[in-house]
């Protein structure tokens, strides 16, 4: 049921496009309006978002160390697992968004007779989200071709990597390949394992089918369905320099795929996906373990209803001076 | 419990497969065994904590003021604007399952809720209802569900199954930290009178008297009296420390567990014979007579309110720096919060080993380092005469506890103190050590005795993973350095794995320090005879002559 549900909605966001675009003709409302609609949902979203996570104070210094503190000079500090300093964060944090540290760092439980419990390696998820995070990354890449006059380097470069293994006709993109199975991967491990499944929300299902969707819609549009690349240029040109204009002779596939985007921009800002802005902003890994050495100051910090030494002192008097503890006051 | 049942039995009600229903809709059963009870109006009214009465886990009505309901959305507003971290993991969990079976709760039940993740659902939950628009309009299907009386009561039972060992933050993509989650939980648990009386009396018996099992200024005295004794008989050597001493160099703090109760008392002898041995100028105090914090599982503000003496009497006694003994989450709470709570430690100075003329660095703004710094340092410069094969009968395991490891990274020096002091050390399995450490199974003030089965199912990775290298090289001792391990991990290891013992680090020291002056030792501290070989001591490596007595002696490196 909670997978059911986003399928149906992602279906009906189909359905939605080929209704209003091929028996209404609304090209104007589904080729321009919602994608700039979605474009400023997204960004003003991730802003507010994002402003209301670092406009919240972080009151302790509580980063997650995994390896040796800054101790005794001849105990070699683990200074990117347990950073003291800025560089070591910057390290710790480059190596989390970009090569997700943590999750290569998972194993898998398994109890066995005995009882004998095991940790062993468990990198598929990570290998599987690591694929689709710069899959996607790359695709975005190439997607630039269609907002820029020409081809800039840096993309005619994604593109050249991407495309290296020189297979097809228009040649085969790896990050497509690899981004259609990613996505399976992670919808086939939502659903099979059983833990995974039971704590999976209908939130976690809906961006993967829509994905899913999006990256379909796009396959076939580079190489079966093809559509006059030609004509989709001059539309997107049209959107990016904002003088938006419908080009005829552009097919309804695409403009599935560019719903079907505006709604993940649209979406991104209110849903778990945020999690790309947040990571950076997350104090179990973005502080330097060196609490003891500088005082991190808490905003809000007040003043708090103490029990004084003096309080302490008046209720044990007479037994601390029989005990031979020194008193303040005879 | 009332009858423990035997390990196979236990074992037995581990089940991994979720239930048919899903966890919104299956309602919590508030099971003998796995919960503490509920905290004693005296305890509550001694620190004016609201609602305070006696009260019931198990009965139906848990004497709620009318508008609990208002008082725990308004909480959790106030805490949304106070915590990033926790704004933060409400909003960004992407529920991947790496955390699940990393909680060893989960791996010791079965039991869904344990899993890291979905012990935040349960507050999450609450959260997109009251917080967030989708939440709001969408309910059950965007995650969001209404607080009642049975969401509030799974709170209860499930933010106090949760030792806030933050392991599953370390697996975590985005660092989400469940112990984040689970303090603000007890923190708004608190605002209705809702916490666990194992937790509430030591609070409030350390906010009057200075320390959790309440121990009066001149029952620490005897009992630490009753230490010296031992010593004496043990050593020949008669020690005299000092309390609450004005112009000590050093404030010793350690936790009061290390005072009262076996193993902990060999570990608190060895801190005793050490500074005796060193002739350290340090003080022990009765007024902060507590390392430990229990008001850390209860608020950030109790947590404050007991934290609070440890600097106000270096101050009034007029020390340059403060030690601490070997404890866990005291020195979670010692590194990342103190400072910021009750600093700045101006009247102090950067703590200097007056034996080895070491700086600590590390420690330059809170003025206080850890005793196994203090103690590695001693032993590098030589200045320890140890006799290793007194613990030669010991086959030594070390359990990184939770919060010096995943709080500090406190790894090295431990290991390398029990290293010198001991000649056969075994390292657990990987990914149960270190910062993948696996609680005792009863940190956070959950080790009482009606939570057993709790304690035993949440100490089963860490007992296996002793019993792995008791089975594969005789491991006979796991030491540790915290006094909750050494109280929870005892119980844990006689249940599971019977012939592994529980040790303090500074036992092992002082078992193989070799005193000035001592008579010949018969005995170990906990009395056992010694079995040595008869020859002469021979030196341990590291440590070249014997320790001289010079108070700001120069650094030998």
């Amino acid at each position: 049921m909670k997978a059911f549900l986003p399928f149906l909605a992602v279906i009906f966001l189909v359905l939605l496009v080929i209704v209003g675009v091929k028996t209404a003709s609304l090209y104007f409302l589904f080729g321009v309006v919602v994608p700039y609609a979605a474009l400023l949902t997204f960004l003003a979203g991730v802003v507010y978002r994002t402003v209301k996570w670092g406009t919240t104070p972080v009151p302790f210094h509580i980063p997650t160390t995994c390896g040796q503190q800054k101790t005794l000079p001849w105990i070699k500090q683990s200074k990117i697992e347990n950073p003291s300093g800025t560089g070591g964060v910057i390290v710790r944090m480059l190596l989390e968004v970009f090569m997700f540290r943590s999750l290569f760092r998972n194993l898998k439980t398994e109890m066995h007779e005995g009882p004998k419990i095991t940790y062993g390696s468990d990198k598929w998820l990570w290998l599987a989200g690591l694929s689709f995070h710069w899959s996607f990354l790359f695709i975005v890449i190439r997607h630039l071709r269609f907002f820029t006059q020409g081809v800039p380097m840096p993309v005619q470069i994604v593109e050249g990597l991407d495309s290296f293994l020189q297979i097809g006709l228009p040649l085969v993109y790896i990050t497509d390949v690899l981004f259609l199975a990613a996505v399976t991967y992670l919808f086939i491990r939502r659903v099979t394992i059983p833990q995974v499944k039971y704590i999976s929300l209908a939130a976690d299902y809906f961006p993967l089918f829509l994905l899913l969707a999006i990256g379909c819609s796009g396959v076939l549009m580079r190489y079966f369905l093809r559509v006059d690349i030609v004509s989709v240029k001059t539309f997107t040109m049209g959107l990016v320099s904002l003088r938006p204009k419908i080009v005829p002779g552009i097919s309804t596939l695409f403009y599935i795929h560019l719903f079907l985007i505006s709604t993940l921009f649209a979406y991104f800002p209110w849903s778990k996906l945020m999690h790309m802005g947040g990571v950076f902003l997350s104090p179990t890994r973005n502080l330097a373990n060196n609490s003891r050495i500088k005082r991190h100051i808490n905003p809000w910090n007040y003043p708090v209803k103490v029990h004084t030494y003096a309080e302490y002192e008046e209720d044990f008097r007479e037994k601390m001076k029989m005990a031979g503890v020194p008193v303040e006051k005879e | 419990m009332a009858k423990e049942p035997k390990p196979e039995e236990l074992l037995k009600t581990i089940n991994y497969t979720p239930p048919k229903t899903g966890w919104m809709d299956t309602p919590v059963e508030i099971k003998p065994g796995m919960f503490c009870w509920g905290a004693k109006a005296k305890s509550l009214n001694t620190v004016g904590f609201p609602n305070a009465r006696d009260w019931n886990p198990t009965e139906e009505d848990w004497k709620l003021p009318d508008n609990w309901q208002e008082i725990l959305i308004e909480g959790i507003r106030e805490r949304l604007s106070k915590y990033r971290s926790f704004r933060l993991f409400m909003d960004i969990c992407v529920r991947c399952g790496a955390c699940a079976d990393k909680c060893h709760f989960y791996i010791g039940t079965g039991d869904p809720k344990n899993m890291p993740v979905l012990r935040a659902e349960l507050m999450r939950s609450v959260y997109r209802k009251y917080f967030t628009t989708p939440g709001k309009v969408l309910g059950k299907l965007a995650g969001a569900r209404e607080l009642d009386l049975q969401v509030l009561k799974e709170w209860w039972y499930y933010f106090f199954q949760c030792t806030e060992c933050r392991r599953c933050s370390v697996f975590c993509p985005y660092g989400i930290d469940t112990a984040e989650v689970t303090m603000v939980g007890r923190e708004l648990l608190n605002l209705l009178g809702l916490n666990i009386e194992w937790t509430m009396g030591p609070v409030a018996a350390c906010y009057m008297k200075g320390n959790h099992l309440g121990l009066e200024p001149h029952t620490i005295v005897n009992n630490i009296e009753f230490m010296l004794d031992d010593i004496e008989t043990i050593t020949g050597i008669k020690v005299t420390p000092t309390f609450n001493r004005k112009g000590a160099e050093i404030l010793f703090v350690t936790p009061s567990g290390d005072l009262f109760a076996d193993p902990g008392t060999y570990t608190c002898m060895g801190y005793l014979m050490l500074f005796h041995e060193l002739g350290l100028d340090y003080t022990w105090s009765t007024y902060a007579s507590e390392g430990g914090n229990f008001g850390f599982f209860t608020s950030n503000e109790m947590a404050k309110r007991l934290n609070s003496k440890i600097y106000a009497e270096a101050k009034r006694l007029g020390v340059k720096w403060i030690l601490g003994g070997e404890c866990g989450h005291m020195w979670r709470v010692l590194n990342q919060y103190m400072d910021t709570w009750n600093g700045p430690a101006d009247f102090l100075e950067v703590p200097k080993s007056p034996i080895t003329g070491t700086v600590f660095d590390n420690a330059k703004s809170t003025k206080m380092t850890h005793i196994i710094e203090f103690t590695a340092d001693l032993i590098k410069n030589g200045k320890l005469n140890l006799d290793k094969r007194r613990n030669d009968h010991l086959k030594v395991t070390f359990h990184d506890s939770c919060n010096t490891a995943r709080g500090m990274g406190l790894f090295e020096e431990p290991r390398y103190v029990i290293k010198n002091t001991c000649n056969h050390f075994y390292e657990m399995p990987d990914g149960t050590t270190r910062e993948q450490t696996f609680c005792c199974g009863s940190g956070s003030g959950l080790n009482a005795g009606e939570d057993m089965e709790l304690r035993l199912k949440g100490g089963l990775p860490r007992a296996n993973a002793a019993k792995y290298v008791h089975e594969k090289y005789g491991v006979n001792m796991l030491a540790n350095i915290c006094a909750i391990d050494r109280a929870a991990l005892t119980t844990s290891m006689n249940y599971w794995v019977p012939a592994v013992g529980v040790t303090g680090v500074h036992e092992l020291v002082a078992n193989a320090l070799v005193m000035k002056g001592e008579k010949k030792r018969e005995t170990n501290l906990r009395g056992d005879p010694l079995q040595m070989p008869e020859e002469e001591p021979e030196v341990a490596a590291g440590a070249a002559a014997p320790a001289e007595k010079t108070a700001g002696g120069k650094a030998n490196v």
